[in-house]
């Protein structure tokens, strides 16, 4: 990322990194990478490495945070000083609290909080590597995380992201159309009650455009899901097979 | 009325079970009018009911069930237990002792300390209340020997087995006595560690082929097996 390049998508409409505008980058999903934690997953979206661990439903920890009437949702991003080109410092940045802050609420309509008064879950996500849209990336990672703990839920959650480069609306920005780009939406939706639980809009749209990204995200979001939904089957798919 | 799934389908949390006149069993939820899945799973209906059993979950404490937990902190009046739970449990001073408890004459920490395991009863428990336990009947109390072991609690009915033929095969083949504690904590007393050994390579079993049919059969099978070898074995060393 020295210079900016002259353009993003060339005539053909291939974006830099070689993909279509409709293109996700490749994905790999794995449930149950560790031990310790009562759930887990691990998310390779394109050059994006993020791990996500999931604890309880527990008891809440420190005492003021109970909430007597539900489960309390408490997620925590972070980006690991090596993640990123320049050293990034280990303290949670401004930008680390928003995300987290972001991540919980669009996960906690997935869950019922109802069911399990004054405990608390707590999600850690991890990124070992960035290349742009790691929140979408460390969303899914963190749905199949809570999912592998036990926890019920209503949905898994899956996200994606659309946004403008050059005069084209695309999917799934990577670093560079993220920095250079016109705009990012990144989408969380849940697939089964069609719903979106997160919607941001980081640039300039028209309201066409807009909704082009929408629709673009969430059908990314559909594809994202089967192999979401893939993974998690995967891990317990050892148990079936005893079956047969 | 259709029904989106074949007879033990694996799900996943989410997925759309049933649509209009079924009702929703355990692990699943309505919204509506439709049927999804909560829980990772295999699906099954019986009459009008879906059902999924999960493949993983925690214990959430229920009024009667018998559990095992561990003392963590001995209090002013009694002592916390862990359940295994998103809940910790409180056993009251008054009711291990069966008698009123008065500071000035006991010391609790005489008669369970942080780290002693117990066998106990949920006496109670509602959603404002984290659940008290009793001892005050036959069987239950504090555990002085025997092995623990943890097993998902969703496996513990296949434990049991229908009616109970699994457990009461196990204990009369090994001749161990076995208290299964619905959080998922078992514990194996015999007598002695061979036969306890063998009891706990049976309920493995049991907890990685849960999904199987036929399992009793195979469970007497390797029990019958293993107390042969480990008969001869024996009488070698005798020799």
């Amino acid at each position: 990322m020295n210079e900016k390049p002259e353009k993003l998508i060339d005539k053909k409409g291939i974006r830099l990194d070689g993909r279509k505008a409709d293109e996700l980058r490749p994905l790999k999903l794995q449930v149950g990478v560790l031990s310790n934690a009562d759930g887990s997953a691990y998310i390779e979206h394109g050059k994006n490495k993020i791990l996500a661990a999931a604890f309880g439903p527990r008891e809440m920890h420190p005492k003021h945070l109970v909430q007597a009437d539900r489960m309390v949702l408490r997620c925590r991003y972070h980006m690991a000083p090596f993640s990123v080109q320049e050293r990034k410092s280990p303290a949670p940045s401004r930008r680390e609290v928003e995300l987290s802050k972001v991540i919980k609420e669009c996960l906690e309509p997935a869950l019922f909080l109802e069911l399990y008064p004054r405990t608390g879950v707590d999600v850690f996500i991890e990124v070992l590597q960035a290349d742009g849209g790691t929140r979408c990336a460390s969303i899914t990672a963190a749905a199949l995380a809570i999912a592998d703990a036990g926890v019920p839920m209503r949905d898994l959650v899956v996200a994606c992201a659309a946004g403008k480069v050059d005069d084209t609306v695309v999917l799934d920005l990577y670093d560079a159309e993220d920095k250079l780009g016109v705009a990012d939406v990144p989408v969380a939706y849940m697939p089964n009650l069609n719903a979106i639980t997160l919607l941001q809009m980081d640039g300039i749209l028209t309201s066409a455009e807009l909704e082009k990204a929408i629709t673009m995200a969430t059908d990314g979001c559909k594809k994202i899901y089967e192999m979401q939904k893939e993974a998690l089957k995967t891990k317990y798919m050892v148990v079936k097979e005893v079956e047969e | 009325m259709p029904t989106f799934f074949e007879k033990k389908q694996l799900v996943t949390p989410g997925e759309l079970l049933a649509e209009g006149d079924y009702l929703p069993g355990e692990n699943t939820y309505v919204e509506a009018n439709k049927i999804y899945a909560s829980r990772i799973g295999l699906v099954d209906a019986d009459n009008k009911k879906v059902n999924v059993v999960a493949l993983k979950a925690f214990y959430v404490p229920k009024m009667g069930d018998i559990v095992i937990g561990t003392v963590v902190e001995v209090g002013f009046n009694g002592w916390t237990v862990d359940i295994k739970a998103p809940y910790t449990a409180l056993l009251r001073a008054s009711d291990v002792l069966s008698r009123p408890f008065k500071p000035q004459n006991d010391e609790l920490s005489q008669v369970l300390n942080a780290g002693d395991l117990i066998v106990a009863k949920i006496a109670s428990y509602d959603r404002a209340h984290d659940p008290q336990l009793t001892v005050g009947e036959p069987g239950l109390g504090k555990i002085t020997r025997g092995q623990i072991l943890r097993v998902t609690p969703t496996k513990i009915p296949r434990v049991i087995g229908r009616k109970g033929s699994m457990i009461s095969m196990i204990k009369q083949e090994t001749g161990c006595q076995i208290i299964l504690g619905l959080n998922g904590v078992i514990l194996v007393t015999g007598k002695n560690i061979e036969d306890e050994e063998l009891a706990i390579t049976a309920i493995r079993k049991i907890e990685q082929e849960s999904h199987t049919s036929g399992l009793t059969d195979r469970i007497t099978q390797l029990l019958k097996e293993k107390k042969g070898n480990g008969n001869t074995v024996e009488e070698k060393t005798n020799e």
